[in-house]
């Protein structure tokens, strides 16, 4: 079997921040209600967190868990464990109506470094960095496309679409560009 | 002469010499300059030429306001027309050119029209090219396209980079003059996220030009004491360089910020384009100086006096050595003042109010200037530059009393207050006698989605036009606005020495009495000359609004939107109308309040990431292999791969005969893909689709169309139920999106206590239509699972490995051939593609594009989402009743379609038809039939809607409508073709090829 490999093979730009394509990383889509019995169980049985609050992210480790809106939540893994964590999922929730599925190739990651990283976002999304939560998981736009990113150490981590992922990495690129800091 | 005086000059630094050109002359300036100062420093009074007339123009003014003085910028990619000389700071290396001239700026051959003038009044576009209608087209407007337009549009692309960038905060302040300063320091000190911009490259506004004093000492002391107050607040933010174009609802504001300007080409933005939502703005936007309207007013020499006084105290240029103040007002007494000061000649003050009693024109005397009140400037003598006035007295008509010769006008009637920021998002004015200007009315501001003022106007804005009265003002709005964004302010304010005015004197015409001789060269536009006779004229020929004779006369619509006429212009309307000038009010100010940089609104969008072209995992090998591309939606798919030698049509012919014979491999990756999970599922799908897809078995596959609620043919595609409540349906490339926006519609607006959820999973999977003779094999040879008819019959679908990837095999066809797509995770899409095409080599493998599977569905008569429909179309006109479930009580569409027009056996319907002479029927062609319709155009019966050479049958077939549909079979009709003749076609099944399915079932 061939091995899966990310939109844009990792590329990279150094500018006043830098930019760097990752992954693949595994993600699996979970729409459930906030309510469900199991919920909690099915998200710590597969990314080891607890339920993210309302537009948070809990991370622990390489793993992570999103909120996403009223009734979805992004798990995010390592590539290789996502049957296993849908399989814990399934588990927890049987008998219960949900929907769980693997979105990991539909996403490019992209993570922003450097100490000025929010000023490449803040060219590009309607975000208020002032008040950005350190563990916030912001849904916007990156320029004409969907994106969400959240703080990680000393960046971002950024993801959209797959098919798009040139076009993000077009406007990273523009928007970290050396000489053009805001600040 | 204007020329650079010895001393003096605030912002420019004598040790910093720049060199520019000006129509390709070297001409010297000094760091700090801007370009107007520079130019009047090395005596270039004459700037340009006036838009109608060609009249010789030059310097009015000193700020964004100015009209005449505007030139195009840099050479090629770095091309700029329509440069204001008063906001372009210098730099060494600028080149300048002025603008609307032929041959030269000194010799016109457009000045003819001045002679012309009285032939060319207000109105006249109007009056001249409203017959014959044909002449306007062929004769007047490529005449007026190319002696309009004042400067040329860049030919070269754009060398520079712009970008956005988003803000917010509480407390947004546009301007950064004293008022400006205050309102931050009191909004700041409150805490509250405050943004504080200012469009020029300084801080403090005018106070320093006008001498004031703040708290004892000189204003720029204070000033560079509060920014530096200022800069230390971490919840502040200042720039320069930045301005607030436009205000919107909510609190939005756009502000462009010129970075790299000055140093073209360093790598930075040129520009940056602020997207800025805050709580609360504070307009200090300052106020504009008004020309006065006297005969000869826009001779070059004649000046604003506030700029003359800027010109000098700021960059110690003299506009001339003799310059003659004529001001209805005690402010252009400073001008006077400064001017002396600076070792210049004043001959005279000409004031049109009969008695002048203030503190500065006491001091003027006191100088020894000679002050003449109650008197006119009769006419301003001069061409190319100004050579004396003649005096009169302003309540005559403007017999000449005596004349004296001078080399500079510097000219004041009044001030206006900027309001067009606050008057963007809806806020109304008041007149103010007392000061004859328009000033924002407190009691009705623009509001926010509270339906409380989201704008307050400070300082000079708010007609407060003292320094001691713009400082008191500043600190209450800034607290104001402070406050109604949640903070705790105190309203404390600088204390300015007071420097009382007396009253203004409102003069529209001066003389009063002034005769049309006069009064047809005093001029309100500058740009669009636009003069009092013109304005007069519009009022006796019925025109009474204000928008309508701006339109008819054009004031101010020129480049700088009337800042300096708009006032003048409507006050000479409301005279000649005998209305008061509030009833007559003001046009509409829209944004932006100066042009805004095209580049700068663009942002980032242009090259190769001005839209996102959406790319599936096999892209960069299409590019590589030659695709021509085609957009679906915002993908680029291959719409064919030529080879060497072949044009297009060549090279699809040869992917579909490929196809049929050996095997073809598409890129399908673009297919929507959307997961419908739940209890629920089914029965949601089964009123999405017409067709029922709750009794599909699992492991087996079903084509359905969705309609919307009005009945028509939205999408369709093949839906394949996975488990027992999990389905999962293929969409349109193009439909992706929108289709799984309609599902979430309904269910979360409708159906909201369904359980049903939905997931979009086009991206994860790169899906490939193996098609043809030899698909089996090449599966079979990649092996992993058993793709056999008897395994995997038509219609079914299985889950499995192939070459080591893990697959999803659907055993559909939309080419009529063995086919199957295969769906592998996108990750992995481009490898399995890869390996396709390895292990397919031997059996023929080739690559198609979209037109080859376009041309293979229309022989056999598989109907196209939006070639087919085009919205107007309901699935019975296609003919596909069959998937239309009658036993079902309800889905979308079906009462729609009960509605009798939808209803009628009249509509057309979908039939084959095949030329007489194997001719391909021309794209967009009608069926004519006999009569014409009320309209008195020819009637129609039908329409082609696919038509394609088929290099199948080596003929051109077509799908169409027709009314009567397959009940035509046999009937022969003419299509219509582009150059007018028409073509025999017989109506025929659309099914061309392997009508019985013969190539599927195998």
């Amino acid at each position: 079997m061939s091995n899966a490999v990310s939109a844009l093979g990792h590329a990279s730009f150094d500018g006043f921040a830098k930019v760097r394509e990752i992954g693949p990383i595994g993600m699996i889509s979970l729409r459930a209600k906030a309510d469900l019995p199991g919920l909690a169980a099915a998200i710590k049985a597969a990314v080891g967190t607890g339920v993210p609050a309302q537009r948070q992210i809990e991370i622990a480790g390489d793993k992570a868990a999103g909120w996403m809106s009223p009734d979805e939540y992004l798990l995010l893994l390592p590539y290789g464990e996502t049957d296993a964590a849908l399989a814990a999922i399934a588990e927890a929730l049987r008998g219960q109506h949900h929907l769980a599925v693997t979105l990991s190739d539909a996403r490019a990651v992209f993570r922003i470094e450097g100490a000025k990283a929010d000023q490449v976002l803040a060219k590009l999304s309607p975000v208020d960095f002032a008040t950005l939560g350190s563990k916030e998981l912001r849904r916007t736009r990156a320029a004409q496309v969907a994106a969400a990113f959240w703080k990680d150490g000393d960046g971002y981590t950024l993801v959209c679409f797959r098919s798009v992922a040139a076009y993000v990495m077009g406007l990273l690129s523009h928007s970290a560009t050396s000489g053009s800091e805001i600040s | 002469m204007s020329t650079r005086l010895s001393k003096g000059g605030r912002l420019i630094d004598r040790s910093a010499p720049q060199e520019f050109s000006f129509n390709g002359k070297t001409m010297r300036g000094l760091a700090g300059d801007t370009l107007a100062a520079a130019l009047l420093a090395n005596d270039q009074m004459l700037l340009g030429r006036s838009f109608k007339y060609h009249r010789p123009r030059g310097l009015v003014a000193a700020g964004p306001e100015e009209p005449n003085a505007i030139v195009g910028l840099g050479r090629d990619g770095r091309f700029e027309p329509n440069q204001r000389v008063t906001t372009t700071e210098l730099f060494d290396g600028l080149e300048a050119a002025s603008q609307n001239h032929w041959p030269t700026l000194e010799f016109d051959v457009g000045v003819i029209n001045n002679t012309l003038s009285r032939f060319l009044p207000g109105g006249f576009y109007y009056k001249t090219f409203m017959w014959p209608r044909a002449a306007w087209k062929h004769v007047f407007e490529p005449i007026i396209r190319r002696s309009a337009g004042l400067g040329k549009a860049p030919t070269a692309r754009d060398a520079d980079r712009y970008e956005y960038t988003y803000s917010f905060c509480d407390v947004l302040i546009l301007g950064g003059g004293i008022a400006g300063l205050q309102a931050a320091l009191v909004a700041g000190a409150s805490g509250a996220r405050v943004m504080l911009l200012e469009q020029s490259a300084h801080w403090g506004g005018r106070a320093p030009v006008d001498g004031d004093v703040i708290e004892g000492k000189p204003a720029e002391v204070w000033i560079n004491s509060a920014v530096q107050t200022l800069a230390a607040l971490e919840n502040v933010a200042m720039r320069l360089r930045t301005m607030g174009a436009g205000v919107y609802d909510h609190g939005y504001v756009l502000a462009e910020e010129k970075i790299a300007d000055t140093t073209p080409g360093d790598g930075r933005p040129k520009h940056r384009l602020w997207r800025i939502r805050t709580a609360q703005i504070v307009t200090a936007t300052g106020a504009i100086e008004r020309p006065l309207s006297f005969a000869g007013n826009d001779i070059p020499g004649v000046m604003l006096a506030g700029s003359v006084r800027e010109y000098v105290v700021n960059y110690a240029v003299s506009p001339g050595d003799r310059t003659v103040v004529v001001t209805n007002n005690d402010d252009a007494y400073r001008t006077a003042i400064a001017l002396v000061q600076a070792g210049l000649a004043v001959p005279c003050i000409v004031d049109a109010r009969a008695s002048v009693t203030g503190d500065l024109p006491a001091k003027a005397r006191a100088m020894g200037i000679r002050v003449e009140t109650g008197k006119a400037i009769a006419k301003v003598k001069g061409g190319k530059r100004v050579t004396g006035v003649s005096l009169c007295v302003q309540a005559g008509e403007g017999a000449v009393l005596e004349e004296i010769s001078c080399d500079a006008v510097a000219m004041s009637g009044g001030w206006s207050p900027v309001v067009h920021l606050w008057s963007h998002c809806g806020g109304k004015l008041i007149w103010d006698k007392t000061r004859a200007h328009f000033r924002p009315d407190a009691s009705r501001p623009p509001t926010g989605q509270d339906g409380l003022a989201m704008v307050v106007p400070v300082g000079n804005a708010n007609g407060a036009m003292t320094a001691a009265e713009a400082l008191i003002c500043g600190a209450k709005g800034g607290a104001a606005a402070a406050e109604a964004a949640g903070f705790k302010a105190e309203a404390k304010a600088a204390v300015a020495e007071a420097a009382p005015e007396a009253d203004m004197e409102a003069v529209w015409i001066m003389p009063q009495g002034a005769g049309p001789a006069l009064k047809a060269k005093m001029w309100l536009d500058y740009q669009n000359d636009v003069k009092v006779s013109d304005v007069q004229l519009a009022a006796r020929e019925g025109y009474t609004s204000v928008e309508h004779t701006k339109r008819y006369t054009t004031l101010g619509m020129a480049t700088d939107q009337g800042k300096l006429s708009n006032i003048n212009g409507l006050a000479v309307l409301a005279d000649a109308l005998h209305e008061e000038i509030p009833q007559v009010g003001t046009t509409t100010f829209r944004p932006p309040y100066a042009p805004v940089t095209l580049g700068a609104l663009a942002g980032e969008s242009r090259g190769d990431i001005f839209q996102p072209l959406r790319k599936t995992p096999m892209h960069a090998w299409h590019e590589k292999n030659h695709a021509y591309f085609e957009p679906v939606g915002l993908w680029r798919r291959p719409y064919t791969f030529p080879r060497a030698g072949e044009n297009h049509e060549q090279a699809v012919h040869r992917e579909v005969l490929n196809t049929r014979t050996n095997l073809g491999l598409l890129d399908a990756s673009t297919l929507g893909k959307i997961i419908v999970k739940g209890p629920d599922a089914g029965r949601f799908l089964d009123m999405l689709y017409t067709g029922v897809m709750s009794s599909l078995p699992v492991g087996k596959c079903r084509y359905g169309l969705m309609c919307s609620e009005q009945g028509f043919l939205s999408d369709d595609g093949v839906v394949a139920r996975i488990d027992e409540d999990t389905w999962l349906c293929h969409t349109t490339s193009g439909g992706a999106d929108r289709i799984h926006a309609w599902m979430e519609d309904w269910l979360q607006c409708e159906w909201w206590d369904w359980q049903v959820y939905t997931a979009n999973v086009t991206e994860q999977l790169a899906q490939v239509a193996v098609v043809g003779p030899n698909a089996r094999r090449v599966l079979e040879k990649l092996g992993g699972m058993d793709v056999s008819k008897e395994t995997l019959p038509f219609m079914q679908w299985a889950d499995g490995t192939l070459g080591g990837f893990p697959a999803r095999v659907y055993r559909i066809s939309f080419s009529g051939e063995l086919s199957y797509e295969v769906a592998v995770p996108a990750s992995m899409g481009l490898a399995f593609w890869e390996a396709l095409h390895a292990a397919g080599a031997e059996f023929g493998a080739m690559v198609y594009g979209t037109e080859a599977l376009h041309i293979m569905r229309a022989e056999k008569g598989f109907i196209m989402i939006g070639d087919e429909t085009d919205g107007t179309i309901i699935p019975q006109d296609l003919n596909l009743g069959w998937a239309i479930s009658k036993k079902k009580a309800d889905f979308l569409g079906k009462r729609g379609q009960e509605r009798n027009y939808l209803a009628s056996p009249d509509r057309w319907k979908l039939a084959g038809f095949e030329t007489l002479d194997g001719s391909v029927i021309q794209d967009g062609a009608y069926i004519p039939s006999a009569g014409k319709n009320a309209n008195g155009q020819g009637n129609t019966q039908g329409r082609v809607t696919s038509t394609y050479f088929s290099p199948t049958l080596k003929k051109g077939i077509a799908m169409g409508l027709i009314k009567g549909g397959m009940d035509r079979l046999g009937d022969v009709v003419e299509f219509t073709t582009i150059t007018g003749g028409v073509v025999k076609a017989k109506v025929v099944d659309p099914v061309f090829y392997d009508k019985d399915g013969e190539k599927n079932n195998v």
